[in-house]
């Protein structure tokens, strides 16, 4: 069980982690500034386990893959959104955050809501509520399940 | 059934006879192109991740300081420094200060023809030149370097037949923006957007790379057009030869087929805070701005300094307006010196810089304060893009843009 921050249609990658965080050092150094646009206390109150819940075009604009790792660093679970910009979501699989389209969930839910994610089954728990989302290809699906590009590079 | 480009620039990569979007396949990256914006984290997954780190092919790797240099602070100074060290000790080839990355690539390394990574979302400017570059994060920028490989979802395209020519006073500025506004922000997601068409003649290599730069706007993978002999020119004044000339076959498929009429194009601007918030710039009339930027690697080529040079020869910029002029890269910034235009620039009263994303990036230069306005021939106006959450970006052509500086509000140069 976790908690969902909900975000608007077209979150751009500047406000997922804005520009003069990026050449910092560490991922570890930048995580507490996500989203500091458009919720400065985000960072603090995220808590691992935690997911993202956003409308249309989720993670467009720049390639910075600093966007899905500060988030995954912050411990979320994962990001639900109606769709994702391309580079984002690639981005995403490959450093091993779930990205999941689901079409229903943005609007069911608010902030502060409780949710359950399966995984394996593709299926989003809200309270009494059943969402189903989208299932990955299985060629990222197969990404995913080994932790991520580099992972499934060690192991060739 | 026939193959786009798109299509036939993965299939030679891939090394089969076909693909089809939809497809995913494992192809041959032939340049990967990396900025100062992640490379430091790539370095670091090298060094600590990767249970038998190695450069598959160190000649196919770019590496481009452009982000933030010169240094502004000591934990930037910390991660140029890991690049620059790698990059020496690999033997890969290294900028630094020289332009923006995708104006270096453009100038010195794209050809015909090849399949491009680049850390950044711009490198579908390389369409430009029949290039199908795109933007990777520094994972699947790793990936490739260990393997000299990488996987791609061949995506649909969307074609663009341009036919007439742009108005004066119009430029390509106008024509992408206006194109984004019409397809919206994720109009063009996972797909290439290829532009054709005898429109596609009149346009110089400076107007193709401001369109092809800009398609990630709208969501696009790449963006291609066919090298004809106003690219091939600009490469063979570079001492280049294409990899392979590709072009559409006629029964190829498309996802979607726009006409455009460059002839019908008029000045417009996108509004704060999406780039597929686009009105005409004379609805924006009277809009008081604080700085003006004319640069980055959209318009920061030497065509752009002499349309904002230009309308500068003779007047001054507004004494509330801070005025950057970038130049896009070194090569331009010497050729803007010859002509004269520095110089005018200065003398109206403008900042010229170094040549870097400066403004567009809104991290090391002309940061935005709170509340203030910017007028911009940079690529982005998200919500705190150049500074300050609570300040606002238009983007607009060179025109507009200097135009606007010299007034203090938002015009356009007719006005003038």
């Amino acid at each position: 069980m976790g908690k969902i921050f909900k975000f608007h249609t077209d979150v751009d990658t500047d406000q997922i982690i804005a520009s003069q965080y990026l050449l910092y050092p560490t991922v570890d150094e930048m995580k507490s500034y996500a989203f500091e646009s458009l919720d400065p206390s985000f960072a603090e109150q995220v808590r691992p386990g935690d997911f993202v819940v956003a409308g249309e075009n989720f993670g467009c604009g720049s390639s910075r893959e600093q966007a899905p790792a500060v988030l995954k660093a912050l411990g979320i679970k994962a990001v639900i959104a109606q769709s994702f910009a391309r580079i984002f979501y690639r981005n995403a699989i490959n450093i091993g955050l779930p990205v999941i389209i689901c079409r229903e969930l943005h609007d069911a839910v608010e902030t502060g809501d409780n949710m359950e994610l399966s995984l394996t089954d593709g299926i989003v728990t809200v309270g009494e509520r059943q969402f189903s989302c989208t299932k990955l290809p299985a060629y990222m699906q197969g990404i995913l399940d080994q932790g991520g590009l580099i992972a499934s590079l060690n192991k060739e | 059934m026939g193959m786009t480009m798109a299509e036939k620039i993965i299939a030679a990569a891939a090394g089969v006879d076909k693909v089809r979007s939809g497809e995913i396949h494992t192809v041959e990256v032939d340049r990967l192109m990396s900025n100062d914006g992640t490379t430091h984290l790539t370095i670091d997954m090298y060094n600590t991740k990767l249970k038998h780190p190695h450069i598959a092919d160190v000649d196919k790797l770019v590496w481009i300081v452009d982000h933030n240099v010169p240094a502004d602070s000591p934990k930037t100074a910390a991660t140029h420094k890991k690049m620059r060290d790698f990059a020496k000790e690999h033997g890969i080839t290294f900028y630094e200060g020289k332009g923006v990355c995708h104006q270096i690539m453009m100038e010195n390394h794209v050809r015909p023809g090849e399949l491009i990574f680049g850390a950044d979302s711009h490198t579908c400017a390389y369409g430009a030149l029949g290039a199908f570059g795109t933007g990777v994060g520094c994972t699947d920028y790793l990936y490739a370097m260990v393997t000299g490989t990488s996987w791609v979802l061949v995506p649909e395209t969307l074609r663009f037949y341009l036919t007439g020519r742009l108005p004066e006073g119009v430029y390509a500025r106008d024509l992408i923006l206006t194109i984004i506004g019409n397809i919206g922000a994720n109009g063009a997601n996972y797909k290439a957007m290829e532009f054709c068409g005898p429109g596609l003649a009149t346009l110089t290599m400076s107007d193709r790379i401001a369109v092809c730069n800009l398609c990630v706007e709208a969501g696009a993978k790449t963006a291609l057009m066919e090298a004809d002999e106003v690219a091939l020119a600009y490469l063979r004044e570079r001492g280049r030869e294409p990899k392979a000339l590709y072009a559409s076959d006629e029964d190829a498929v498309y996802a979607e087929e726009y006409h455009v009429d460059l002839s019908t194009i008029t000045p417009v601007v996108a509004k704060p805070h999406f780039v597929d918030q686009v009105a005409g710039a004379k609805s924006c009339e009277g809009i008081p701005i604080h700085q003006a930027f004319l640069g980055s690697c959209n318009n920061g080529r030497l065509e752009d300094l002499r349309v904002g040079a230009a309308l500068l020869k003779g007047r001054k910029v507004h004494p509330m307006v801070r005025f950057l002029v970038v130049p896009a890269s070194q090569e331009v910034y010497q050729e803007a010196l010859k002509e004269g235009l520095i110089q005018t620039f200065i003398q109206a009263g403008a900042i010229v810089m170094n040549a870097n994303c400066s403004v567009c990036w809104g991290s090391c230069q002309g940061v935005l304060g709170q509340g203030e306005v910017l007028i911009s021939t940079g690529t982005r106006n998200f919500k705190g893009r150049a500074g300050h959450p609570d300040s606002s970006v238009y983007l607009g052509s060179a025109a507009t843009v200097t135009a606007s500086a010299i007034k203090g509000y938002i015009t356009t140069a007719d006005t003038l």
